[in-house]
């Protein structure tokens, strides 16, 4: 089978598996909400306020809800040491990278499409700027979080401490993707700026992490 | 293969399967190449399952069929079948017992018809009787021209089928015999020839 | 010790004291910030160290994954280790600095941030060295140590263009601008002085961390060796 198709099959056997079990998505789901209502106890601000600190709130949720998901990437490879079996196999390496980032990818983007909401509601939200433009900002930015944590959650198998390693690696690389988030969810909700430098170097981010994530993830997968 | 626990027999598996690198050394497999370059010609079945709880039977043989470019739901079924498991049973194998898992594992390394197998006790936790059916199965798939090297403690059961036997202690190989009828019994050479 | 590396030891002292007497006496004070401003010559050639070593640990972690040579390992670690140190100065000697002549402790401006953000991504290098176990610890931190220094071009790419978007205080603008020529001359001193000092540490940590690579090589040899009796 080909690249793609390996990667298709590995994605829809996760996609499988997860509505079978279930597990990670109801305690996501619940986590997201909950992350929204404590911020909202936490940072109570006037509706005026509340547009120039959404964008950073509302990122720092979400890159929670991203770690919950990031974590139990690789879980179910490692039970019954299943990874073994794909790692013997002629299918390539990067396959199975791409069905795992395109998996969490989608997750992520689910939890955001439900949590967005409770925050305009809590928040009082309303957009000066252009809507669309959120939305490619949130696809860029997840994609960002999310290749390069499915990368790290790689890592972080073969070393102790595994949760808490994933998150202490993948945020200070993270640094300028949450800024140009932040600060680009800020400026559309504000109208006050263009987040157009913020959607180039988001878009100059991903691509490079994307390519350095898999020139090296063989490495990381057969290192044992 | 035999040897006591800790004789470095799965290590030595592993090695050739291409899942660990030597630290001394290499391995050429097939005359062709490392195990990555041979991974189709290749199966390997570990000492752990290597499968999908959540998912049956057929759901996983159809998953690894597809990694080696199978598409055919029939290779799958015969495996199935070949080990002694119903192909239609839609349960989940994280409720398989023990025996079924380890035949479900066995399918799914021999699964793409390899020339070369590398077994990890294919037969804890199976019963006596198909244990050696087994065996008895592993003979015929030799007989057509594969190979295969089997790691196991119960040494008996390979008694009549195998052409070799390679004796482990502390990571080093202690001996080779080719023989079919020589009596050994697993890390102590009482009443057997060396 | 070889008698080259005493020497150079030596003449590594012998040129800090030259250099902290021409910081401290011989510079002539800033006629604005006084004598606080001698912090300068630490503050600097401390980011230039740093800068070096992690550049170093880039290479050296190119080269590991490359030719998987554990001596390319040993260097990755003694330069990350070495530059999160004077890093770490950078960081400490920025706001005492920035206190008594700015009036803040800190300020999210391009330079320190990336700073902030560098120091951070090698001391999570630093931290998952500690805790991969198996013999991958080496590649496995090459691996991260590729993606820390990729990044930290973007890291002061987006800082700038936020701090041109949201202006704040930026400290020691411009200190290399304009600066008096005896002032050159005492921080020249001090640049290569603690260039030197950096080679030192970076190579007794290689050396160290070369034996211990040893040590670990010798335990597997044995292992391998003691199953035949």
């Amino acid at each position: 089978m080909s690249a793609v198709g390996v990667t298709k099959s590995t994605l829809l056997k996760d996609l499988r598996m997860e509505w079978r079990s279930k597990d990670a998505i109801n305690s996501m789901l619940f986590f997201s909400l909950l992350v929204v209502v404590i911020f909202s106890f936490a940072f109570n601000p006037t509706a005026e306020q509340s547009r120039l600190i959404a964008g950073g709130l509302i990122w720092v949720a979400f890159l929670f809800a991203a770690v919950v998901a990031l974590n139990q990437t690789w879980a179910r490879e490692l039970r019954n040491q299943v990874l073994d079996a794909y790692r013997v196999s002629p299918a390539p390496p990067n396959a199975l990278f791409l069905a795992k980032v395109l998996g969490n990818f989608l997750f992520v983007v689910v939890l955001e499409a439900l949590m967005a909401p409770l925050f305009v509601v809590f928040y009082q939200l309303r957009s000066v700027g252009p809507v669309w433009q959120l939305v490619v900002i949130a696809l860029l930015g997840t994609w960002a979080l999310v290749v390069n944590g499915t990368f790290f959650a790689a890592l972080s198998i073969r070393t102790r401490s595994r949760e808490i390693m994933l998150p202490l690696i993948l945020f200070p690389i993270s640094i300028p993707a949450l800024l140009a988030m932040v600060d680009a969810t800020t400026s559309i909700l504000t109208g006050e700026s263009s987040p157009d430098f913020w959607i180039k170097l988001l878009l100059v981010y991903d691509v490079i992490f994307t390519a350095v994530c898999l020139l090296l993830f063989e490495s990381v997968l057969n290192a044992e | 293969m035999v040897g006591d626990n800790g004789a470095g027999k799965s290590t030595l598996l592993r090695v050739v399967a291409g899942l660990m690198q030597p630290s001394q050394g290499s391995v050429t497999l097939l005359g062709a190449g490392t195990a990555r370059e041979v991974a189709h010609r290749i199966g390997y079945m570990g000492h752990a399952p290597l499968l999908y709880d959540e998912l049956d039977g057929m759901e996983n043989l159809r998953y690894f069929a597809g990694l080696y470019g199978l598409q055919d739901d029939g290779i799958g079924r015969d495996a199935m079948r070949t080990v002694g498991l119903d192909p239609d049973l839609e349960r989940r194998v994280g409720q398989y017992s023990q025996g079924m898992r380890q035949r479900l594992s066995l399918a799914r390394a021999v699964l793409h018809n390899p020339e070369l197998m590398l077994l990890d006790e294919p037969f804890s936790n199976v019963d006596v009787h198909s244990a050696r059916d087994m065996a008895a199965v592993l003979g015929r798939v030799r007989d057509r021209g594969k190979t295969i090297f089997v790691v196991t403690h119960q040494s008996a059961l390979m008694e009549q089928v195998a052409d070799e036997f390679v004796h482990m202690a502390e990571g080093k190989i202690v001996s080779r015999e080719r023989v079919r009828q020589v009596q050994m019994s697993a890390g102590s050479g009482a009443g057997g020839e060396r | 010790m070889k008698p080259l590396s005493i020497a150079f030891i030596v003449f590594t002292l012998a040129l800090l004291g030259f250099s902290t007497y021409q910081a401290l006496f011989v510079a002539p004070t800033e006629q604005t910030m006084g004598d606080v401003q001698r912090i300068f010559y630490y503050h600097v050639p401390s980011a230039w160290v740093a800068g070096v070593c992690f550049f170093v640990n880039f290479l050296a972690s190119v080269a590991y994954i490359l030719k998987r040579n554990s001596d390319a390992d040993a260097l990755a670690a003694a330069s990350a280790e070495v530059g999160v140190v004077f890093c770490t100065i950078v960081l400490i000697t920025g706001p005492i600095w920035a206190r008594p002549v700015w009036g803040i402790w800190w300020t999210w401006d391009a330079r320190l941030t990336t700073t902030l953000v560098l120091w951070l991504i090698y001391v999570s290098y630093l931290i998952l060295r500690h805790f991969a176990t198996g013999s991958q610890t080496k590649l496995l931190a090459a691996v991260l140590a590729i993606f820390g220094f990729v990044d930290v071009p973007i890291v002061y790419m987006s800082i700038r263009w936020f701090r041109t978007q949201h202006p704040s205080p930026v400290m020691g603008g411009g200190e290399n601008s304009g600066l008096d020529p005896a002032m050159l001359h005492a921080f020249l001193w001090n640049l290569l002085a603690f260039t030197c000092v950096g080679i030192i540490l970076v190579v007794a940590r290689y050396r160290l961390q070369q034996m211990e690579n040893e040590v670990e090589a010798e335990h597997a040899r044995l292992a391998l060796a003691g199953g035949a009796r």
